[in-house]
């Protein structure tokens, strides 16, 4: 299997190379892992994870710095609907609009906007940094075998707000609920990172491998 | 409910552990890789390593370290010691680092955190604040603590904040080592003045410490280092102890 993770310079990779090269061996599933921006190489894959670290604004920025990545992106999820994974701002991108810094235009894939999480007059620190527990929204692919109030890693301070409540896969809960993650057909997203969330996570990462 | 943290600390030295325990179990008792493991194993929320290496000439022995311990422990793993540099930050996140905590060059240059968050982003810009008490006022010290500055250190808790940090790391010099607690007014004074999380060190040297660095000291993290390397305490035991204490930990 081969699996691209899109380079656009958007922060630390590493972790996410290594925890998906550890959730193959787990499986004994052999896959083959590109970072690139290259239009060839990420439609010849069999699935794509989008990053995302620092600012919305800053990331699709990044994104749009890439003649034509977001159409190949477009391409791949939208008229190929391959699997594709975004973690962090990767799935925040999926979005219509942020609000972090100054409004910007997302990639529009699932309807919704992404603002910063409400923390009450301080009541609340930010940026959402630890270990949350998750509650299912919905019957989600990548959370099988995993049980609900599981601890997954945040570190963010925005959250993602999809219009239809449906593609909500599951939650957490800080200061208010906040989306953990998301489903739409073959496009999918966690606000946690899976490749900093130990055992559970691999486990979400296995899931999406044997999809 | 978000849990809070613990945070085991190990001093790597040329690569090698300094205060290493005698787990059974391992093969090599001073590589940094197999304890950041039987850490991740037991529970430990993150990883911290301190690199306390003196010479230039082993100073990369850290990436090595770093690049080894990240594709077997998959909780994040944060990386400090003589970090001065955007490259040196680059190239610890590129070796698998999640964060960097930077202490000396935060102090020395202020400018330095607003570049490394704004290139990197907030969440893995820790600054680390060694602070001492002098009258009715915390000091910053610099250098591990060698170097006074006449800085107030609750300022510039706030400033760091301000500048893009994520989190602060928050050490009493006048505790660190001597197992007789954190200093919870520090702790706390710090953790009401800014909105990110504090991480509380120096001075654990039993399990109510870390009751009281979260309950008094209102850490969103603790950290310790001694009582978990001598084995006295597992990250398991740890966490059990502050579950029965009414405190939110992830078992």
């Amino acid at each position: 299997m081969n699996i691209a993770i899109i380079d656009y310079e958007s922060g630390n990779i590493s972790s996410v190379i290594n925890s998906f090269k550890k959730a193959s061996s787990n499986l004994n599933i052999e896959i083959k892992i590109e970072v690139t921006s290259d239009s060839k190489k990420i439609l010849s894959s069999d699935k794509i994870i989008l990053p995302g670290q620092g600012s919305f604004k800053n990331c699709i920025k990044s994104l749009e710095k890439i003649e034509g990545l977001k159409d190949i992106l477009n391409r791949f999820a939208i008229i190929e609907k391959k699997p594709l994974f975004g973690i962090c701002v990767g799935m925040q991108m999926f979005a219509d609009k942020g609000f972090e810094e100054t409004e910007t235009k997302g990639l529009g894939w699932i309807s919704g906007n992404v603002k910063k999480i409400n923390n009450k007059n301080n009541q609340f620190k930010l940026p959402h940094i630890g270990w949350n527990e998750l509650s299912f929204n919905s019957d989600s692919k990548l959370f099988k075998g995993i049980k609900e109030k599981s601890h997954v890693y945040f570190v963010h301070s925005y959250k993602f707000i999809p219009d239809d409540e449906k593609l909500i896969s599951s939650r957490t809960n800080y200061s208010e609920e906040i989306v953990a993650s998301v489903e739409k057909e073959n496009i999918f997203g966690t606000q946690f990172h899976p490749e900093k969330s130990d055992i559970i996570g691999l486990k979400v990462i296995e899931n999406f491998i044997k999809l | 409910m978000l849990k809070n943290r613990i945070i085991p600390c190990l001093d790597v030295k040329n690569g090698r552990v300094v205060k290493g325990i005698n787990f059974i179990d391992l093969k090599d008792v001073g590589d940094p890789v197999e304890q950041a493991k039987i850490y991740s194993d037991g529970g430990a929320d993150e990883i911290c390593f301190l690199d306390i290496t003196a010479s230039n000439e082993n100073r990369d022995t850290i990436y090595e370290v770093v690049e080894r311990t990240s594709k077997k422990c998959f909780v994040p793993l944060t990386v400090g010691g003589g970090i001065r540099s955007i490259e040196g930050i680059n190239k610890l996140l590129k070796c698998g680092a999640d964060k960097v905590s930077i202490n000396t060059a935060a102090v020395r240059n202020p400018e330095f955190i607003i570049q490394s968050a704004k290139k990197f982003g907030s969440q893995c810009i820790v600054v680390a604040i060694d602070a001492k008490k002098n009258n009715n006022r915390w000091e910053v010290f610099t250098h591990g603590g060698q170097n006074k500055t006449g800085i107030d250190a609750i300022e510039f808790a706030k400033k760091m904040e301000n500048c893009g940090a994520g989190e602060l790391l928050v050490t009493s010099m006048d505790r660190d080592g001597t197992q007789f607690g954190y200093d919870i007014n520090l702790m706390s004074k710090i953790s009401s003045k800014v909105n990110i999380p504090v991480i509380a060190s120096g001075g654990v040297g039993n399990l109510d410490h870390l009751v009281d660095g979260i309950k008094l000291g209102k850490a969103s993290a603790v950290l310790a280092a001694s009582i978990f390397h001598y084995g006295r305490f597992s990250v398991k035991e740890a966490k059990e102890y502050l579950d029965s204490k009414g405190i939110p930990v992830r078992i």
